[in-house]
């Protein structure tokens, strides 16, 4: 039982440490949102001020799948 | 937090406390009371006080500014005021200047027709007393012609002395 | 995740427990046994000083009603304004009506995470129980208002009639799937963002134990202090901003 338990939580640990990186995705999905909100801030600066929400919101949507490669990292960690 | 110690009891977290399911339904109870709580006050006490204390700055602006706006017609007013006064003042100006370059023109213009009417009796008188020279030495002239051709002619040919006739003679003489 | 005590020399145990942050316990009988429904426990009180500070930003701050305002009013009517211009722009007129929930959320989730900040205090807001009450809430509250107020025509949020006919079904799973995972990433996101800034600052505090290293790991937790009161900030308002955006799919579902 030791060892089957322990391989099987080395398995799960791994695969948690896999599935953090998919924050790396989202994390340049986010830089990728702000970096071209920011470009196109400074050519237009009169319009940047209404397009803020719009920015936060794709940050949000490209964060969501981020969270889910987290989620699964800690379903791995502590539920399996 | 983490190393506290009460006694031999000291608790540390055995995987995530986030998923240790036994304290979901006493978490889920606390926070709907307190999002009851908060929605409550919020939506009664604290929204409509804002909303109120907002309205009440805006009306309180607007009517600022109208009071600025009627002020701002009235310095207009008084502008054009201003103006229509410093216009009517100049007019009266020029018309007291003209009227009395007017009245001083009938006064020159008075003195001028005396003064020139004095020069002309003058002159009239002038030439009056020039005509009346004149006539005195155009006569005096004729009478020493006369005497002179009476003279003459008595000494020439006393004979045919008539006065009358050289007389006429002599004035037909002169006019010619 | 503690290390074993004789990896590390002296006394000195270098033993970082950063989730103990986040155990629930009891706050009156010595700080164990069970936690049944009822049973006040440090959340319980966290969650009360939340309300009483928000009760004090947004009632006591106010109570002047001045027309020039004081600091704290000022601070109310600031936050005031940018949820009702933040409503008003996503959801359009008719989104105003749930105004007044979307403002006590977002005044929620704002003031549980500062006073979350505060040193040993306990963050409401990193527990997922938590959350996905909020985000169901949400969640629920919008779908049921979709099809109230569109009826069927409710789920044309998933007929995505710009596409290609050929694509749409496959478009119309990926859409479904999409909306059911909305409360799972929309709960998520705030409890793994406070949790992980949370976690990592007491990892840091528990580096600070060794001498050597420690003036590094207290200014790595000043920063990351200062990055999370950042964050904090952000994620109440992405909470907000996002439950604007679902509420507008419910009252205007055509693409």
């Amino acid at each position: 039982m030791a060892i089957e338990g322990d391989l099987a939580q080395m398995g799960a640990f791994l695969g948690a440490g896999l599935a953090s990186v998919g924050m790396g995705g989202a994390a340049i999905g986010v830089g990728n949102v702000v970096g071209n909100y920011l470009s196109g801030a400074l050519r237009n600066p009169a319009a940047a001020a209404g397009q803020t929400a719009t920015m936060f919101i794709g940050i949000a949507f490209a964060e969501a799948l981020g969270i889910f490669s987290f989620l699964v990292a800690l379903l791995l960690m502590f539920a399996v | 937090m983490a190393t506290e110690t009460n006694g031999a009891a000291t608790e540390h977290a055995q995987g995530m406390p986030q998923l240790d399911f036994s304290t979901f339904p006493n978490q889920i109870f606390w926070l709907l009371v307190t999002l009851v709580v908060i929605y409550f006050v919020m939506s009664r006490v604290a929204l409509p006080r804002i909303a109120s204390v907002l309205a009440e700055r805006h009306g309180a602006i607007q009517s600022d500014l109208d009071k600025a706006e009627q002020m701002k017609a009235k310095a207009v007013e008084a502008e054009a005021a201003y103006n229509k006064a410093l216009v009517d003042a100049r007019a009266e100006a020029q018309a007291i200047v003209e009227a009395t370059r007017a009245e001083i023109q009938k006064d020159v213009d008075v003195a001028m027709a005396k003064a020139d009417a004095e020069i002309a009796a003058k002159s009239a008188e002038s030439e009056a007393a020039i005509k009346e020279i004149r006539d005195s030495a155009m006569s005096a002239i004729e009478e020493v012609a006369n005497d002179t051709a009476e003279a003459i002619v008595a000494k020439v040919m006393p004979a045919a002395a008539d006065k009358a006739a050289v007389k006429a003679a002599v004035s037909a003489r002169l006019k010619g | 995740m503690a290390i074993e005590s004789d990896a590390v020399e002296q006394e000195l145990e270098l033993a970082i427990h950063p989730m103990d942050q986040f155990l629930v316990k009891p706050l009156f009988g010595g700080g164990h046994g069970d936690i049944g429904m009822f049973t006040i426990t440090n959340a319980t009180l966290w969650l009360g000083i939340t309300v009483l500070c928000a009760i004090a930003l947004m009632v006591l701050g106010t109570r002047g009603r001045a027309i020039v305002p004081s600091r704290s009013q000022s601070i109310a009517e600031v936050i005031y304004v940018f949820i009702y211009k933040m409503v008003e722009d996503i959801t359009g007129k008719d989104g105003l009506k749930y105004f007044p929930y979307i403002f006590s959320l977002f005044i929620f989730i704002l003031v549980a995470n500062v006073v979350g900040l505060l040193p040993a205090s306990f963050t409401t807001t990193s527990h997922i129980a938590v959350t996905a009450t909020l985000a169901l809430i949400v969640f629920v509250a919008v779908t049921v208002l979709g099809f109230v107020k569109n009826g069927t025509a409710f789920l044309s949020l998933f007929w995505v009639s710009a596409a290609p006919l050929a694509l749409r079904p496959i478009l119309a799973l990926i859409e479904v799937i999409s909306y059911f995972v909305r409360p799972v990433s929309h709960s998520i996101r705030l409890a793994g963002n406070m949790m992980a800034g949370h976690a990592v600052i007491k990892v840091f505090a528990g580096f600070a134990v060794v001498t050597f290293i420690s003036p590094a790991a207290i200014g790595a937790i000043v920063a990351i202090y200062a990055l999370e009161t950042l964050v904090v900030c952000i994620q109440a308002y992405v909470f907000t901003i996002l439950t604007c955006v679902y509420l507008k799919d419910a009252l205007h579902p055509s693409h």
